[in-house]
């Protein structure tokens, strides 16, 4: 049991507990504060995969810009305890099981199939740190079209928040 | 550092997808319906870069921007969205929002 392998269990752990609150939690905001802890752990862990860029996107874009607008919509609406009505009937008796099948599914195949055994082998042959020079030559020349694409799609996402803010008059 | 086997971290990913969609499923409020939509968006970034990490390339990683990009403009335009509803409905239950419901 190597100091990696504690690092990844403890911030699993972490995350995968943050998951759960986020389910369990009733008032809006605890689920908002436990979704942060999930996703700082996800950063710690882009770490460990060497992806320091990343991770430093997550924080600043994830936990910091996306998560304030939320806990800030969450504050304009005074959004207070959640209300339990009766859940749909297919959301009741299909969706939960479906969802822990899925759950299940997905972990069983990547654990046990040819895919996932190759993969967790070729891991530990190549490890070379993933450089930010590399990504950014990456991100600006090869994938330069979808990066100028993104940007109409902000653009396009700014305007579309505007006319469904704007007051009716 | 990396002595961690990806498929690890692939089927963490795959439990923090499955809680965002149990998540996803099973709560009333349309905010935190959102926050699982996040969820999922995220441990299908972390899926990404476990790949990208196997393969020892960086395409995987150049994606993960893409969708931080996507999740953000998501949220921009869905909390627009959400205000209009809390304007009009008076109520975030999604239960409440059911007049296109059959």
């Amino acid at each position: 049991m190597s100091l990696a392998f504690i690092l990844f269990f403890v911030f699993a752990i972490i995350a995968v507990a943050g998951a759960v609150l986020l389910i369990v939690a009733r008032e809006p905001i605890h689920s908002a504060l436990s979704l942060i802890m999930v996703m700082v752990a996800l950063a710690a862990l882009y770490l460990m995969l060497s992806a320091e860029f990343v991770a430093a996107v997550q924080v600043i874009v994830y936990a910091g810009a996306i998560m304030v607008l939320f806990v800030f919509v969450i504050m304009l609406l005074n959004a207070g305890m959640e209300e339990r009505t009766n859940w749909s009937k297919v959301a009741k008796y299909a969706g939960l099981p479906l969802g822990v099948f899925l759950l299940f599914e997905l972990a069983h195949w990547l654990a046990h199939s040819a895919i996932g055994a190759s993969v967790a082998n070729g891991s530990e042959a190549t490890n070379a740190a993933v450089s930010t020079r590399a990504l950014s030559k990456m991100l600006f020349q090869k994938y330069l079209f979808p990066f100028e694409a993104t940007s109409f799609l902000i653009l396009i996402a700014i305007l579309g928040a505007l006319v469904l803010a704007k007051r009716d008059e | 550092m990396s002595v961690v086997p990806v498929s690890y971290y692939l089927v963490l990913s795959a439990i923090l997808f499955g809680l965002g969609v149990i998540a996803f499923v099973l709560k009333h409020n349309i905010i935190t319906i959102y926050m699982a939509i996040e969820l999922m968006l995220n441990a299908v970034n972390l899926a990404f870069v476990a790949f990208a990490r196997a393969h020892n390339q960086l395409d995987g990683l150049v994606f993960v921007f893409f969708v931080i990009v996507v999740a953000a403009a998501e949220s921009a335009v869905g909390l627009a969205i959400i205000l209009t509803i809390a304007q009009n409905r008076h109520s975030l239950n999604v239960e409440r929002v059911n007049q296109l419901k059959f």
